[in-house]
């Protein structure tokens, strides 16, 4: 290197950080709220990877009103209280003008005041509570299915499995006892007996006492509301108290390839309502984003056993960039107006947003597929109903 | 009936380890007079170097659990000579607060290398279970129980038995005294403390296997051992022992046949009822240090 240039390299580095500087100034912020630690966080990390996917895609066809996307990720804990925390720094301090989060349904419940109070929309990515929906927060566009929607889905399948006398075990919050309150009304309309609902902590690992007594039961079958984690820990103890029953868990955050690998045979014969069908990229929606996504998720080296959860993570980014298109400005306002015309096909089906709840002050709620899968022998299979 | 005899089995297996916990967060108390915060966090640590001997290090899953056990020990040694130590004789809340910081830099540092996404620890045993009539277990489970009981072995030994444990006994009865008498107290305190962390790092790495591990996972046993060490009278080591298998059949029975949603309310309750009506614990002895 030259004497001259050697002395025009402080100057060349300034304008640099200069530019990027002005170019960061100019990115429209999308605030990030997600369980990164405690007993979600298997899950939120997913779903934020699968954001990044969506954000970097973005970002390579040139961003979003001409300019690009920034992520601004924060931990919510898997703790209510956090959450709630998170959605206001977001907002207030990162000046984020729109929000995705918050992964579980008590955690999104606590920062839905945070959303009225500010008068900034948040994505609903993964949340099932039929409260979220309902409570009359106009705030809130929901891209997966509640509880009920869920059990309408699954309620054609009820016959052809011979479902006769379903117990139940949830994860003790909004989440699970919603599911259980949804599915229990569904089932009972189609004749199925109902016997026990038992939960357990969002943090419990050992679940050998509530199994016991599901053993001991005259019901034919389990169905489960819980994520991978405490999944993976339910199937090994179930074959550690010789339990077999049939089994289906719902909520969409089973992540089946990672209970296979952790779980091993103690996870075969159970069965699975999930709303992606990664397994069989052809029987999706948009094959060509699933192939897409699937081959960039692969490519950063990340377990395929996530995509399950991060493909939300990935529509959820894909249906903010769109709102903002549609809003035509990137302010909250705008944003949220945005949302009422987002209409692409994403991952998991069409999404675009009808109105529920209270008429006046309606959520979003976008209608996904949803998918019924087994595990049989190791592998993941769509189940000849 | 056949419910009732699964929920026994249930509460023998998970009381082993919770007699574990509770025995080394009371000899801690009882001996050196030290609330020790860390003792969740060395759980999770016991956890994840269990993880890592089977994982990273490649070693045999019976090979791995005495790492874990002796990383436990060292780690022990190693918060009392770089905290207690210089902190010996200073208020008791200073150390307190000391350690609940020391609890947290543990946690944070597990978050820090290992990330918040849980981990499984795989074991050489069958996934079928062993049948006992009506009831079943599985091997890994009847291993920990085996493991639990001869570490708790081992500790009662090493306490009653062996001239360091006489010596522990003296300080534990009178410091000074025992000081005077030639005992090396400082040394005592170490050994103390570094055995009380093994034992915690031991019922980490027994059931980071059973379960999976992850940075928070300490957060919820600390609790449990504070609940057994109450229950059991502070310091007194039998009374953890039993104060564990109590617990355990408190949440066994109270989840199966009250309702499994307050399932860890049930040992609070209990530690509610002992210190409304038993402050010194079930099991206390007569003479308490002073």
């Amino acid at each position: 290197m030259t004497r001259s240039s050697l002395a025009r390299l402080p100057a060349l580095t300034l304008a640099l950080g200069l530019s990027a500087g002005s170019a960061q100034a100019q990115a429209i912020r999308i605030g990030v709220n997600e369980p990164l630690t405690g007993p979600f966080a298997a899950s939120g990390t997913y779903v934020v990877n699968g954001a990044k996917i969506a954000a970097d895609e973005i970002n390579a066809k040139g961003g979003v009103l001409g300019r690009t996307l920034e992520l601004v990720i924060e931990d919510n804990k898997s703790n209510p209280t956090e959450a709630a925390a998170v959605a206001e720094k977001l907002i207030t301090s990162d000046k984020t003008p729109v929000l995705m989060g918050a992964w579980g349904s008590s955690l999104t419940l606590a920062v839905m005041p945070k959303l009225a109070d500010y008068e900034t929309a948040m994505l609903v990515e993964t949340s099932s509570s039929g409260k979220i929906t309902t409570s009359g927060n106009p705030f809130v566009f929901r891209i997966s299915p509640p509880s009920a929607l869920e059990a309408e889905a699954f309620a054609p399948l009820v016959e052809k499995i011979g479902l006769k006398k379903v117990d139940f075990l949830a994860i003790n919050n909004d989440w699970g006892r919603g599911a259980a309150a949804d599915f229990t009304k569904m089932l009972k309309g189609k004749g199925v007996a109902v016997g026990l609902v038992e939960t357990m902590d969002q943090g419990a690992q050992d679940m050998s006492a509530q199994l016991s007594k599901l053993k001991g039961s005259d019901a034919d079958t389990i169905m489960i509301t819980a994520a991978v984690d405490q999944l993976t820990l339910l199937f090994k103890q179930m074959a550690a108290l010789g339990l077999k029953k049939r089994v289906i868990t719902t909520g969409g955050s089973q992540n089946p390839d990672q209970i296979i690998a952790q779980a091993g045979a103690a996870a075969d014969g159970t069965m699975h309502l999930t709303t992606f069908l990664p397994w069989y990229p052809e029987k999706t929606p948009n094959p060509a984003a699933t192939a897409y996504f699937i081959g960039e998720w692969k490519k950063r080296g990340f377990a395929f056993a996530g995509v399950t959860e991060s493909f939300r993570g990935y529509d959820g980014i894909r249906a903010i960039a769109a709102a903002i298109e549609k809003g035509g400005a990137a302010d909250a306002a705008a944003i949220r107006k945005g949302f009422w015309s987002v209409d692409f096909t994403g991952l998991n089906g069409p999404i675009r947003f009808a109105k529920a709840g209270p008429s006046g002050s309606e959520s979003g709620q976008s209608k996904p597929d949803v998918y019924l899968v087994k595990i049989d022998a190791g592998k993941v299979v769509v189940p000849e109903l | 009936m056949t419910e009732f005899l699964q929920h026994l089995l249930n509460t023998l297996i998970l009381g082993g380890t919770y007699a574990l916990l509770g025995i080394g967060l009371t000899l801690i108390f009882g001996i050196m007079n030290v609330v020790n915060f860390t003792h969740g966090a060395l759980y999770t640590v016991g956890a994840y170097l269990m993880y890592l001997a089977v994982t990273a290090l490649g070693l045999g899953f019976f090979a791995a659990l005495p790492t874990a056990i002796l990383g436990g020990l060292l780690l022990g040694a190693v918060l009392d000579l770089a905290l207690l130590r210089p902190l010996r004789g200073a208020d008791m809340d200073t150390t307190m607060l000391v350690m609940i910081g020391a609890g947290i830099v543990l946690q944070s540092g597990t978050l820090w290398l290992f990330g918040g996404v849980a981990k499984a620890i795989p074991t050489p045993f069958p996934d079928a279970p062993l049948q006992l009539g009506p009831v079943s277990v599985s091997w890994l489970r009847l291993f920990v129980l085996g493991a639990a009981l001869v570490l708790i072995g081992l500790t009662y030994w090493l306490i009653n038995r062996t001239r360091l444990g006489l010596a522990m006994r003296a300080t534990f009865q009178d410091h000074d005294t025992a000081a005077l008498m030639g005992v090396n107290v400082r040394l005592i305190y170490t050994a103390t403390f570094a055995m009380g962390s093994s034992l915690a790092a031991a019922a980490g790495a027994l059931l980071g296997p059973v379960y999976v591990v992850f940075p928070q996972m300490g957060g919820m046993a600390e609790l449990k051992a504070f609940a057994i060490v109450i229950l059991g009278g502070l310091g007194n080591v039998t009374g953890a022992a039993i104060g564990g298998f109590i617990l355990a059949l408190a949440e066994e029975l109270g989840a199966g046949y009250i309702s499994s949603g307050y399932r860890d309310a049930m040992g609070f309750l209990i530690i509610i009822a002992v210190l409304v009506f038993k402050p010194t614990g079930l099991f206390a002895k007569a003479e308490r240090i002073g």
